[in-house]
């Protein structure tokens, strides 16, 4: 009879033996020695049927085909903009996959995207050897204009963005700024005051912080509703010193 | 990046940093002595993410030609790649050169250690002080980090014990270095109109001009560095001056200092 | 006289405290500090990156590029004159060929991750202190790893033998000292660092490995508790 050794939801370690037992199943961060199943990946445990597997808690992002990400231009050449993923690997965007404009041979680039600037694409090829194409043209793709850019831990964006974009809806709503949140990790942040962006981004940080523990919307919802509460005593006194 | 710049340069006017700091404030600062047990004083310097270790070893030497009954000061720092992915293997790059040298300036011409108490034999033997500055984490402001650390861990430095001969490393005395002054620098930065200090790292590209300002307890200024490709103006270098003084207390009373 | 009792009273085959800790870098991917007695190893993670030249990259997988450095104060004597030297270079290699056989890289043609340790005061046992401290760094950093890989010197003084010995007992001068560090990966039980100052029999070989495998197996409990702690810290509290 096999034996389940770690917990469920529980973090395991590398080298850790999980289960014993042929009828369970080796996944993703784990492997089979023997009867055992050991983690080869720091992640959480979980387990679907005799199916063992881990998510990831850390590590760096890896270019998967059909995510959207945010990206900066570091280089330009002949064809396209280089830009980097936030990677091991860098993209390429090739001036066909930017804009159905029609540029010239030669034509300056830099007049459409320049080093430095910030796209929000999606990556259309990931080769066995990890040269990576994204593209420009699919709905919501573009280059993002003025805004804070921040980085965040790769396994948080889902808790970031929330089940179907409550998350950062509310925070959207809550701080009236505008979020994009890259599959890679960068985070884009626009508002039209400082302290709403700070706001977001305090947000954004508390969910990385504390993802983990229960009750995580409500303790978003109390930091923004608090902030907003701080700021409407704020004007107060300021119209009273008015008067 | 000239995205981010005018986003900073808008922060600023409205008198805000990229954290929510105010222009003038720093971050938490944490100082912790006695790190190392094989170095002769040390510390442990955070300023926010930015953390600094010191170590001061002390070891004999022969003595200069020109001050035959002196010890001397040597400052040395060492930006490894464990400290940011911008860092990379090799010789000392020219930041950590300017960043140890400014420290070695303010200690030096403060005259902040009693150089002739470190005398053993006239002309032959004197004690060496010498200072290593290591970033941990680089998150900004490394050199207000290491010039704080470096008086933390000259501060609580001893003696081993010295038989004429040999230096007993593995004992140390209960005489202290003889350290006469505190000198603590600060840097002020200026972009466009604005001042602020002790950057962090996603601030810490955006600049006209800084000054560093060494000062002693009682605001004498003892060692100046004006780094960036701006000039500044004498009204300009007043007012530096004038933050780097109103601020050094906070740093100095990590240290156990005045207020 | 014959060592018989060790001078800070531990048992033969008794490491000394270790205190471990990951995520102490913040900038890194990955990081560790590991304490052993009066050694302190930190470690940091940085990649899979980009790596430059391109001529040392290898299109089949990325490779592990490691380096060793004692702090200038962090010597027994003297100040250690900062940068590379012979030693330190042998060390960073033997301990890049110790995490190597536990590392997969082969999801990242072309890469490299980057391996820093760093002493800022050492009592004998270093390069154990950096694989174990490396290696805990490397699994911060989610690198995918068959398993940890701790690290023990066992060593010989006089006809005793002894786990991790440290500075006094290396340099003990009434009687002859031998010093076997080693890392194992321990859910093979395979060693991936073999070295040795002084002498033995084959005898006395024999049992340091034995040693060394029951040490590293309690050494690797250590990481392994250490590492958990990081990510557990936040369930744990609510």
């Amino acid at each position: 009879m096999g034996e389940l050794i770690a917990k469920e939801k529980e973090v395991v370690v590398p080298g850790e033996v999980i289960a014993k037992g042929m009828e369970y199943l080796p996944s993703h961060g784990t492997y089979r020695k023997d009867e055992n199943i050991i983690a080869n990946r720091l992640g959480i445990l979980f387990i679907d049927g005799k199916v063992i597997k881990t998510i990831p808690v850390s590590g760096r992002y890896h270019p998967r085909r059909k995510d959207t990400i945010i990206a900066k231009v570091i280089d330009i050449s002949m064809n396209g903009w280089r830009v980097d993923t936030n990677s091991a690997y860098s993209a390429m965007l090739s001036v066909k996959d930017a804009t159905n404009e029609f540029i010239r041979k030669g034509e300056d680039l830099t007049r459409y995207f320049d080093i430095g600037d910030y796209l929000t694409c999606q990556i259309i090829q990931v080769t066995s050897q990890k040269l990576v194409d994204v593209t420009l043209k699919a709905p919501g793709l573009r280059k993002l204009g003025k805004g804070r850019i921040i980085e965040v831990k790769t396994h948080k964006v889902p808790r970031i963005i929330g089940k179907q974009g409550s998350m950062v809806s509310m925070i959207k709503n809550e701080t009236k700024t505008q979020i994009v949140v890259g599959q890679n990790g960068m985070v884009w942040i626009s508002g039209s005051q400082p302290q709403d962006e700070i706001l977001a981004i305090k947000a954004i940080r508390l969910i990385e912080e504390q993802s983990h523990i229960s009750g995580l919307t409500d303790r978003i919802s109390e930091l923004l509703k608090k902030d907003n509460k701080k700021k409407e005593t704020k004007t107060e006194v300021k119209t009273e010193d008015k008067k | 990046m000239s995205n981010n710049i005018a986003i900073f340069n808008d922060y600023l006017s409205k008198g805000i940093r990229f954290d929510g700091r105010r222009l003038d404030e720093i971050r938490e600062v944490e100082v912790t002595t006695d790190v190392s047990k094989t170095a002769e004083g040390s510390a442990h310097v955070k300023i926010g993410d930015t953390e600094v270790m010191v170590g001061v070893k002390l070891g004999l030497g022969t003595p200069y030609p020109d001050t035959p009954n002196e010890g001397a000061l040597m400052i040395g720092a060492e930006f490894s790649p464990l400290a940011s992915p911008d860092f990379e293997s090799g010789p000392p790059g020219i930041e950590s050169i300017e960043l140890s040298r400014v420290i070695d300036r303010g200690i030096r011409e403060s005259k902040a250690i009693d150089n002739k108490k470190l005398c053993i034999t006239k002309g032959e033997k004197v004690w060496m002080v010498l200072v290593d500055i290591v970033p941990l984490n680089d998150d900004g402001n490394l050199l207000d980090a290491a010039g704080l650390g470096t008086i933390a861990a000259l501060k609580t430095t001893y003696f081993p014990e010295f038989d004429g001969v040999t230096v007993d490393y593995k004992k140390k005395t209960k005489n202290k270095l003889p350290l006469t002054k505190e000198p603590i620098p600060l840097t002020i930065y200026k972009i466009g109109d604005k001042l602020f200090v002790d950057p962090a790292i996603d601030e810490a590209d955006y600049y006209d001009a800084r000054l560093t300002v060494t000062s002693l307890e009682d605001g004498t200024i003892c060692a100046l560095q004006k780094g960036g490709i701006k000039p500044l103006t004498t009204e300009q270098i007043d007012e530096m001056v004038a933050l780097a003084l109103k601020k050094a207390p906070e740093f100095r009373k990590k240290i156990g200092g005045k207020k | 006289m014959a060592y018989t009792k060790r001078h800070d009273n531990r048992k033969m085959d008794e490491t000394r405290p270790i205190e471990a800790k990951v995520g102490v870098i913040k900038r890194a991917h990955g990081s560790a500090y590991f304490k052993i007695g009066d050694t302190i190893a930190y470690a940091a993670v940085y990649g899979p990156r980009e790596l430059h030249p391109k001529f040392m990259q290898n299109p089949e997988r990325g490779i592990l590029r490691v380096k060793y450095n004692m702090l200038p104060f962090s010597g027994q004597g003297d100040r250690v004159r900062p940068g590379p030297n012979r030693r330190s270079k042998e060390i960073a290699l033997v301990t890049q060929h110790a995490l190597e056989p536990v590392l997969n890289l082969e999801d990242f043609p072309n890469s490299v991750v980057d391996v820093l340790i760093e002493f800022p005061q050492t009592d004998a046992g270093s390069r154990c202190a950096g694989i174990c401290a490396a290696s805990m760094a490397l699994a911060d950093a989610g690198i995918t790893m068959k398993d940890l890989v701790p690290s023990i010197g066992i060593g010989r003084v006089g006809k005793q033998m002894l786990v991790d010995l440290d500075y006094y007992e290396e340099a003990y001068e009434e009687e002859s000292v031998a010093d076997i560090p080693l890392a194992m990966i321990p859910t093979t039980e395979e060693f991936t660092l073999l070295q040795m100052d002084g002498d033995v029999t084959k005898e006395q070989l024999k049992e340091a490995l034995i040693l060394g495998k029951k040490a590293c197996h309690n050494i690797k409990k250590v990481m392994t508790t250490a590492i958990k702690q990081k990510f557990q810290e936040g369930v744990k509290k609510k």
